[in-house]
């Protein structure tokens, strides 16, 4: 075998490799890179070149500077309240959906009756996908014909859940947070079923309450799930689409920043220049939530 | 695994990557047998997509050897790509709309013109040739059927509590007074597809200020915030008290429906709509009138009525031969007369055909009555959303609509609103 033998022959430290082991290497790394590079950094090079200029998927590709940008922030309606309402996703899951996907998970955990009942109904929402989740709420929350109006006989003035743009966002993220809660609940419950029995044990004979047992000595050692739930939370609320989508295309006070970018770009209006620097608007937010997340995980194995 | 078979493996890997892009660089003979057309057809959904096929088979039988290839794509799938696909490999014929949506294609270069085929068709109004036709005065599409938007009511309903059908715009909003006293919702209404609501809007509009200044408000000529467009929407403003409220969160369904139930009086919608929500022995009972007068010297002139028919595609390759261009010419040909428009309309009588000489004989009451409104019309529009640039449309205008449903007295900021993105974008050519 080459490899062996040209480790055994070869000065130490150096040519551990031969020619043939470095072309096997080229190609199986240099490969992936390659993939990489033309299909998640070509296309988000191409966007942000894009974004700078109009182009309509037909004619020639016009340089405008910063037009789409100014136009972006000062001339379209759309945009603020986009930008607001995927914050607001990520704050609405990050402080009331995951903290009661907890709660339930620690519920459950003690031993609850009829807790093996509760997981199932509970998980069940997250084999539906959003868009699905999107069709259930508009059963339910549709005016005329919906599930909720009729539970609550309110036929005289019936609430419009769907159409009133100050209140759709909260029954559409109310939607989100029923499938988001049962995601976070079952994997708290896998990281509470690895704690070691003895430590909550240890907590109670120096006579810790139940409270303090769970703040100071369990929740610390959930840490890596803690981390994984907060990149699904930020994933799931930036990436969130389909779910309102489904409901009415994203508008009428249900913009999202990745429903102006399908709009603008996909379909007839082919705005691809305006719809890509939407779409850098989007990069920058995410990549602000990547670099803190890696620079904290860096930081953390540093100091382990 | 040895090293090897690996190696190969990422040989193949990479080979799979590249080879599509080799593929369609060489794929497509060069101009086919000449005698076989290719079609590209939105009418995925059952009933229309037996409907062409049965016209094109009734085509085939009466050529001598010439035939149509179909390739259908999801009708809003096709909506989406057709950029794209018009620019890439286009078959030759290809379904499409009328009116701006097709003028838009043909100013880029993408549409054969075929002028010399309308020379030979008859029995198409002046009003159609115009839907026909590019900004440069030559004829782009043989139009095929069509269906008219108006004020949607029941007969039944009518009779019983003795409602007269409304002339002018304070008849309707009397009728309408009467209605709400009945305890009826007036108007059905909704908009949560966001294309619905504009149809009352065009009406209103056109009733106002005339077809001229709709088609020029539609093309970025007229200011969104001139006193006449504001005129609009304060007439608009009028009619919200009774339409049903919570329009925003309503499907066009839904608010069918609602007419079908007797919950609602009217509705503004076009003929398929509320016929699709009538069960079938309902449909009798189904009738409508034109969206009533509001200035009198437009009166009820303009009609609501989308034309869809079809084209040819000017990169398509197969067209480079003479012999296939002739073919596809004398498809299109065909296709214009009334005979083939029966055909089609035996299966799928949702539509009305555009050929004065078509066979009506077994429309139905309401379809002939939808013809008899068409061929009086002075002139035909498309719809907001056909008459204006795309882009326009949907990011702009389906979000003012909806915004000016949900809070309608701030006219100012809406119109304001519209006309610096309308600058944008009409500029941005």
């Amino acid at each position: 075998m080459p490899f062996i033998s040209g480790r055994r022959t070869g000065r130490r430290g150096t040519r551990r490799y031969t020619r043939r082991d470095l072309v096997v290497l080229g190609v199986l790394l240099g490969l992936p890179v390659l993939l990489d590079l033309a299909i998640v950094w070509g296309p988000t090079l191409a966007s942000v070149v894009l974004s700078f200029t109009s182009w309509d998927g037909i004619g020639d590709i016009e340089w405008v500077g910063t037009r789409n940008y100014v136009n972006l922030f000062t001339n379209y309606p759309q945009f603020w309240p986009a930008a607001r309402h995927n914050l607001l996703w990520l704050a609405f899951l990050g402080l009331v959906a995951t903290p009661f996907g907890l709660l339930l998970a620690v519920l459950i955990d003690r031993g609850v009756r009829f807790s093996r009942f509760y997981q199932s109904t509970l998980y069940m929402p997250v084999v539906l996908s959003l868009a699905v989740v999107g069709f259930i709420a508009q059963l339910v929350f549709s005016r005329d014909q919906g599930a909720l109006n009729a539970v609550i006989g309110d036929t005289e003035t019936p609430t419009d859940w769907l159409g009133d743009p100050d209140l759709n966002i909260w029954m559409i993220l109310l939607a989100a947070a029923w499938r988001h809660t049962g995601y976070v609940m079952i994997l708290y419950l896998a990281g509470l079923k690895a704690v070691d029995q003895s430590l909550k044990e240890a907590a109670a004979i120096d006579g810790a309450s139940e409270a303090q047992t769970f703040f100071r000595v369990v929740f610390p050692t959930l840490r890596p799930v803690n981390v994984i739930v907060g990149v699904i939370t930020v994933i799931e609320s930036l990436r969130a689409f389909d779910i309102v989508y489904a409901v009415n295309h994203g508008r009428n006070g249900l913009e999202l920043l990745s429903v102006l970018v399908t709009d603008n770009i996909i379909g007839e209006a082919s705005r691809i220049g305006f719809g890509s620097a939407i779409a850098v608007v989007l990069l920058t937010v995410s990549l602000g939530f990547v670099v803190t997340y890696l620079v904290q995980e860096l930081r953390g194995e540093k100091d382990r | 695994m040895s090293r090897r078979s690996l190696l190969r493996g990422a040989a193949l890997g990479a080979g799979a990557v590249t080879l599509p892009a080799l593929l369609t660089a060489c794929g497509g003979g060069p101009g086919g047998d000449g005698k076989t057309v290719t079609l590209g057809s939105n009418a995925s959904d059952p009933v229309p997509k037996k409907a062409f096929a049965d016209a094109f088979k009734a085509y085939a039988a009466q050529s001598d050897g010439r035939k149509v290839k179909v390739n259908t794509v999801d009708h809003n799938t096709f909506q989406e790509n057709i950029n794209r696909y018009l620019q890439g490999k286009p078959d030759d014929v290809f379904m499409w709309f009328a009116g701006y949506r097709m003028q838009f294609f043909a100013k880029k270069g993408l549409l054969y013109d075929i002028s010399d085929n309308w020379q030979h068709y008859a029995g198409f109004s002046d009003a159609l040739k115009d839907q026909s036709s590019g900004e440069d005065g030559k004829q782009y599409l043989t139009p095929y059927y069509y269906y008219p938007w108006a004020v949607f009511h029941r007969k039944s309903l009518f009779t019983e509590r003795g409602y007269q059908v409304p002339k002018t715009l304070d008849e309707y909003v009397a009728l309408a007074k009467q209605m709400k006293k009945d305890k009826l919702d007036p108007i059905a209404f909704c908009d949560k597809d966001g294309w619905p609501a504009m149809g009352t809007f065009d009406y209103i509009n056109m009733r106002t200020n005339g077809y001229e200044f709709h088609k020029s408000l539609m093309a970025g000529e007229e200011a969104w915030t001139d006193k006449r467009v504001r005129d609009v929407f304060d007439t608009w403003r009028r009619l919200l008290p009774y339409c049903q409220p919570g329009a925003n969160g309503r499907t066009w369904q839904e608010a069918a429906t609602s007419l079908q139930k007797r919950e609602a009086g009217m509705t503004v919608l076009g003929l398929p709509h509320p016929g699709a929500q009538f069960p079938k022995d309902e449909q009798g009972d189904l009738d409508f009138f034109p969206f009533p007068e509001i200035s009198p010297e437009h009166g009820q002139d303009a009609v609501e009525a989308p034309i869809d028919g079809f084209l040819l595609a000017k990169k398509s390759k197969n067209l480079k031969n003479k012999k296939t261009l002739e073919s596809a010419k004398d498809l299109v040909r065909w296709l214009a007369t009334g005979k083939a428009e029966d055909i089609y309309l035996k299966s799928d009588p949702n539509n009305i055909a555009v050929s004065e000489e078509a066979d009506t004989s077994g429309y139905s009451a309401i379809q002939k009555k939808a013809v008899e409104l068409v061929s009086g019309a002075k002139q035909i529009s498309q719809f907001l959303d056909r008459d204006t640039r795309p882009d326009f449309a949907s990011t702009v205008m389906i979000p003012a609509i909806q915004k000016f449903i949900s809070s309608p007295n701030d006219v100012d900021g809406l119109v304001n609103d519209i006309e610096r993105q309308k600058k944008t974008i009409f500029a941005s050519d």
